[in-house]
């Protein structure tokens, strides 16, 4: 008994699992200070089963068991069934078109029953993740090859295309994360860069004015050809090249941004956006105001309202913060969605600067952690997992939390281990433990 | 293959990094920088509510409370907390439709949101309240919230209680911002004068609201909150009795009465009238009411005793008479030979008394109110050789005048007092372009001419004469409950005045029993209270006013000033009672009645009866009604004209109605004519019906 307790427990990482547990322990915490109502029983409501935190609690509790029943399995069962759950994964997507309940605007969430809600694009996460290690680990995948690196690509996005489809535009972003786990096997530097300007540009689409960007892209231009005038007048396609980027550049920023936003976009997510940069968004047709308006109507302010009274209550805070359950802007309903999307400003205002920083920190402990665990695997499996992990994490870290603090759009990601969800925090958790697992057989060469 | 790209690690770490610090530099700059976000933080989730104390209590020199405080009750409600209610029993119970209901529901929603209270019926009359407070229960989403008001118990004192009113622009500014929009502050009165004592000290409570603005519950457990500190009261020396059956006997008159204890200078009574029932001006009506007294002609809201000024008369002549003592111009045994004129001047001076010798000695002058005898007594005092010229008499004059308390304000514990008028040689300088002699303004020696005083002031002489020579600042208010000795408000009302110290005893004694003698053989003998030994001066003075761009010579005014008892004098009174004949028919019985009442408690059962038949006299005089006319009508035409509407002025053109409101002869009562009091006609009219009778069957 005790030679196998050992035998499950060696080479275990209990930082991460106790980073785990304290992140729970803070999750339920802020959920229960969030939702709380003055003079309820506690303990009685902790165990009735009616409320978000005792609902918490028990997914808490629900998810150390699942870990440890992760624990207890075999590190090649991962590898084994990697692509069978991808499938899994994205048919459970698709049954959402036929089954979806429609709940606050999206429609990617299946309900069993009243109690319990399934949101099939939060689980995929895992699956796309296992997947994608499994087919960066496999032998014959030579990733400098951009045949290798499409399917990559196609396996982190395919459920990324459905979930837009089901207007959840935030979790949607979520998968982009992957091409960090990319970038570390051999992506090309270029792309992220190409990506990231390409987001700068968008941005810059939406700030500036359409003929002020277009002259400054040109001034752009004709700066990189008067530096490069020598090169220039040796290899002409380095003229031609820039001209290239120009003339794509001008052309996203005048037609594929405002069709984007026209078609692709929900109303009240181009609204949400222009909101994020501090814009005045004026819908397009009738159709688009009505829709803007039956979004807020839903007992839900616009999001400019959200990202003000989230940033009050976590300016409030001051550096101590005000106290459990002294905080007036979450305790009194300001903050909407407080204990989800915006759970991080019950932090924020309760326990002040201090407190988020300590937050914050316990994050970064867990990110750098992960990487470290990434680079001393010996599987490129577990290597690209844990790489996908840390990404997904730092992907809803940062998005989160920029959004309470008003650095990003309103889009409804949650705070992992923290924000109230069955979903997200069970699907936090088993990849969190999947990679304990992995990491236990560092060893192993898993393929 | 494992160590291939490993150096990327480090660039994901320096991404991760990069986005922590992105973080920890925006959370500083919210939490630590920026005040920003807790001053708004404090304007979303606190409400200050301001918990106004009690005011303090005005009493009675008994100790009765004049002005007192109550608590009526608003209806509110909470639009979007009313369910499932009766809503025809509610309209019933108050008396409106429901659409009027509906149209109020929808008006507290626009006005406050469907998640506050606002007030859907204010102050509800104590009949309705207790219906309401029985079914309240009934009707979920509407309460009853409490409202201190101020009350008058006695309806009496209108003019010297003040009322409480908003505070307005100028109200704030001069208090530097201490008050706000919509708190209560004394408008005028004692409401005004003493706000200070009587606001007391708000208080405090922070409250926590929550996003649809509801008060969640206390901030803090109240550890910031200050609790109010209630107003002090004020003890008064008002006689509430007395101010009652004074403001009694004025009813139907225009005029004032002033009663003074001259030992203090504490004001016993001050009535004026027409007045009105200050309660008016506290319920839920107030701002009609007051636009109803306000736009009366009769001024119902002007308190006459201090603000109206009136020719004094003869109410004047003893303190002419102490003048030309003290000056020398006369003694106790000068005489003027009268026979019913004063001819010295080129206007020939009318006097009310014709036998001779009825100005035989200054006693019997007072007693019997000779216009002769005070004529010359003021020409000789003008004309003292002492002082060489009439310019100097006239200054030395105005000087004991003044002193008297005469042509400048007294400093009464009211806001807004008139000073009244004693001219100086300027104003005759200008009018007579400095050509005048002591004959020129000759009837200023009985009062009249250019000299105006305050029904207070002409009381406030009496003091000086009845204390012979020092008077007190008259005042309402004998202590501030709870005030400590620091506070000067009041004691400049403790300080004597010993302003005319330097006439004697002895001539004082002279000039106050002619005055007794008013009573016992002069002018006010029919007043006579038995057992009382009264000082007493009648006046009846000329007065003139411009109606209608024409200056018109009113009926007199009747004034009637007197003290006692006359050993140990206990209260001075002065009466006015505005265009009503001789002061010894009007004025001198109800200064009789009044001094009767306050010194012996109780009025004999003729003197009731008396005082009965005053009260129902109406002396109101006839020229209002015109003016009244003439103001609505022209109001109703201005209107008729910028709205187009001449339904309301119509009624001014109609012939009839107007005849109607035009009557000042009784011809109407009630909208209906009055037939001719003709017995002839009786019978006539009496068979006439009877004939009728059987043809309407």
């Amino acid at each position: 008994m005790n030679q196998k307790n050992a035998a499950i427990s060696k080479g275990v990482d209990w930082s991460i699992v106790w980073i785990w547990f304290v992140l729970c322990g803070i999750g339920v915490t802020s959920i229960f200070a969030a939702t709380y109502h003055e003079g309820d029983n506690i303990f009685q409501s902790f165990v009735s089963l009616k409320n978000d935190y005792s609902h918490q609690l028990l997914f808490f509790i629900f998810g150390g068991i699942i870990g440890t029943f992760i624990l207890l399995t075999d590190s090649k069962f991962f590898t084994a069934t990697a692509n069978l759950l991808y499938a899994f994964g994205i048919l459970l997507m698709l049954l959402v078109f036929p089954f979806h309940t429609r709940v606050m605007g999206t429609e990617s969430i299946i309900r069993f029953g009243n109690a319990f809600q399934l949101q099939p694009a939060d689980l995929c996460k895992l699956f796309v993740n296992l997947s994608l290690a499994k087919y960066l680990s496999r032998v014959d995948t030579d990733f400098s090859k951009t045949r290798s690196q499409l399917i990559a690509t196609c396996i982190a996005l395919a459920p990324a295309v459905l979930s837009v489809m089901q207007h959840e535009l935030g979790l949607a972003l979520v998968y982009f994360s992957f091409f960090i786990v990319m970038f570390r096997e051999g992506l090309p530097a270029n792309v992220l860069i190409i990506g990231f300007s390409f987001a700068v540009l968008v941005v810059a689409t939406l700030v500036l004015d359409k003929n002020v960007l277009a002259l400054i892209l040109t001034g752009i231009a004709g700066l990189a050809i008067y530096i490069l005038r020598r090169q220039v007048k040796r290899n002409r396609g380095i003229l031609i090249f820039i001209v290239g980027i120009w003339f794509t550049c001008v052309g996203i920023q005048r037609f594929v941004v405002p069709f984007i936003f026209d078609h692709v976009f929900q109303a009240y997510q181009v609204k949400r956006i222009y909101d994020a940069i501090g814009k005045d968004y004026v819908p397009k047709d009738e159709k688009a105001a009505l829709e803007i308006e039956q979004k807020s109507k839903g007992g839900k302010k616009d999001g400019n309202y959200n990202v003000k009274q989230s940033k009050i209550a976590i300016g409030s805070g001051g550096l101590i913060g005000k106290g459990l359950l002294k905080g007036t802007q979450t305790r009194y309903a300001f903050v909407p969605e407080q204990a989800t999307d915006f759970i991080f400003c019950t932090i924020g205002e309760g326990f002040g600067f201090v407190g988020s920083m300590v937050l914050m920190g316990i994050y970064f402990l867990l990110l750098m952690r992960i990487v470290t665990i990434a680079e001393r695997q010996r599987s490129v499996f577990s290597r690209c997992y844990a790489y996908g992990v840390a990404s997904v994490f730092f992907f809803h870290l940062a998005v989160n939390v920029c959004m309470t603090i008003g650095l990003a759009p309103v889009v409804g990601i949650s705070l992992p281990f923290i924000s109230y969800g069955g979903t997200s925090l069970i699907t936090f958790t088993i990849m969190l433990f999947i990679l304990v697992r992995l990491d236990a057989d560092r060893q192993m060469v898993l393929r | 293959m494992p160590v291939f790209n490993q150096s990327r690690s480090n660039i994901i770490r320096l991404i991760f990094g990069a986005l922590f610090l992105v973080i920890t530099a925006q959370l500083f700059n919210l939490q630590i920088v920026s005040n920003k976000y807790k001053r708004q933080a404090q304007e979303n989730a606190l409400f200050q509510k301001r918990i106004y104390p009690n005011r303090g209590i005005i009493y009675d020199r008994k100790g009765k409370a004049i002005l007192n405080n109550a608590i009526l009750y608003d209806l509110v409600v909470t639009p979007s907390q009313v369910k499932n209610i009766d809503t025809s029993y509610f309209c019933q119970l108050l008396d409106i439709d429901t659409a009027e209901f509906r149209d109020r529901i929808l008006d507290a929603k626009f006005k406050n949101g469907p998640f506050r209270p606002t007030i859907f019926e204010d102050l509800l009359p104590p009949d309705l309240y207790a219906k309401f407070e029985e079914n309240i229960w009934k009707f979920p989403g509407f309460n009853l919230q409490e409202r201190p008001i101020r009350i008058y118990p006695f309806n009496a004192a209108a003019h010297i209680m003040g009322y409480v009113g908003e505070v307005d622009s100028t109200i704030l500014k001069r208090s530097n911002y201490s008050y706000q929009l919509g708190d209560y502050v004394g408008r005028s009165g004692l409401e005004q004068y003493y706000e200070k004592q009587l606001m007391g000290q708000r208080g405090i409570e922070f409250w926590i609201k929550d996003n649809k603005n509801r008060l969640v519950g206390h901030y803090e457990n109240k550890a910031l909150d200050t609790a109010p500190v209630a107003g002090k009261n004020l003890r008064t020396y008002m006689d509430i009795d007395l101010q009652q059956m004074a403001e009694k006997l004025l009813g139907n008159k225009v005029g004032a009465i002033v009663a003074i204890e001259p030992k203090t200078g504490g004001i016993i009574a001050m009535a004026s009238s027409p007045d009105f029932d200050p309660n008016l001006l506290t319920g839920s009506d107030k701002q009609k009411n007051f636009a109803k007294l306000n736009l009366d002609v009769r001024s119902p809201l002007l308190n006459r005793a201090i603000k109206g000024q009136y020719p004094a008369g003869s109410t004047y002549k003893p303190l002419g008479a102490l003048i030309g003592l003290d000056e020398g111009v006369i003694t106790p045994a000068s005489g003027y030979d009268c026979r019913g004129y004063y001819y010295a001047c080129s206007h020939p001076v009318k006097c009310d008394e014709k036998n001779a010798g009825h100005a035989a000695t200054l006693r019997l002058a007072i007693a019997h109110s000779c216009n002769s005898f005070f004529c010359n007594t003021f020409r000789q005092t003008l004309d003292n050789p002492a002082l060489h010229s009439a310019r100097k008499g006239l200054m030395k004059w105005k000087e004991y005048v003044n002193a008297f308390g005469l042509g400048h304000r007294i400093g009464v514990d009211l806001p807004s007092e008139d000073g009244g008028n004693i001219p100086d040689t300027t104003s005759y300088d200008k009018d007579y372009n400095h050509s005048w002699n002591s004959c020129t303004m000759v009837t200023m020696g009985i009062g009249q001419d250019k000299m105006l005083v305050t029904p207070l002031q002409m009381a406030n002489s009496m003091c000086i004469v009845a204390n012979k020579g020092y008077y007190y600042v008259p005042h309402f208010v004998e202590k501030v409950d709870g005030e400590t000795n620091v506070d000067t408000l009041l004691n400049r009302y403790k300080t004597k005045h010993e302003v005319l110290t330097h006439i004697p005893e002895d001539v004082y004694d002279v000039v106050i029993s002619g005055m007794q003698d008013v009573t016992e053989i002069g002018t006010a003998k029919a007043v006579r209270i038995p057992g009382i030994n009264m000082c007493a001066k009648t006046g009846t003075a000329e007065n003139y006013l411009v109606i209608e761009h024409r200056r018109t010579k009113l009926k007199n005014n009747a004034m009637f000033v007197c003290f006692a008892p006359r050993e140990n004098p206990k209260v001075c009174i002065a009466v006015v009672v505005q265009n009503a004949g001789y002061g010894a028919a009007w004025a001198a019985p109800i200064g009789s009645l009044l001094i009767e009442k306050y010194l012996n408690d109780t009025l004999s059962a003729t003197s009731a009866k008396k005082m009965e038949q005053i009260s129902n006299t109406n002396l109101l005089p006839k020229y209002l009604v015109r003016l009244q006319f003439v103001a609505d009508s022209s109001r109703a035409a201005i209107r008729a004209m910028q709205r187009h509407d001449s339904t309301n002025y119509m009624k001014y053109i109609n012939p009839s109605t107007r005849a109607m409101m035009l009557d000042t002869l009784g011809r109407f009562k009630n909208g209906v004519p009055v037939p001719p009091v003709n017995p002839m006609l009786k019978p006539k009219t009496k068979i006439k019906i009877k004939e009728e009778d059987p043809s309407t069957r």
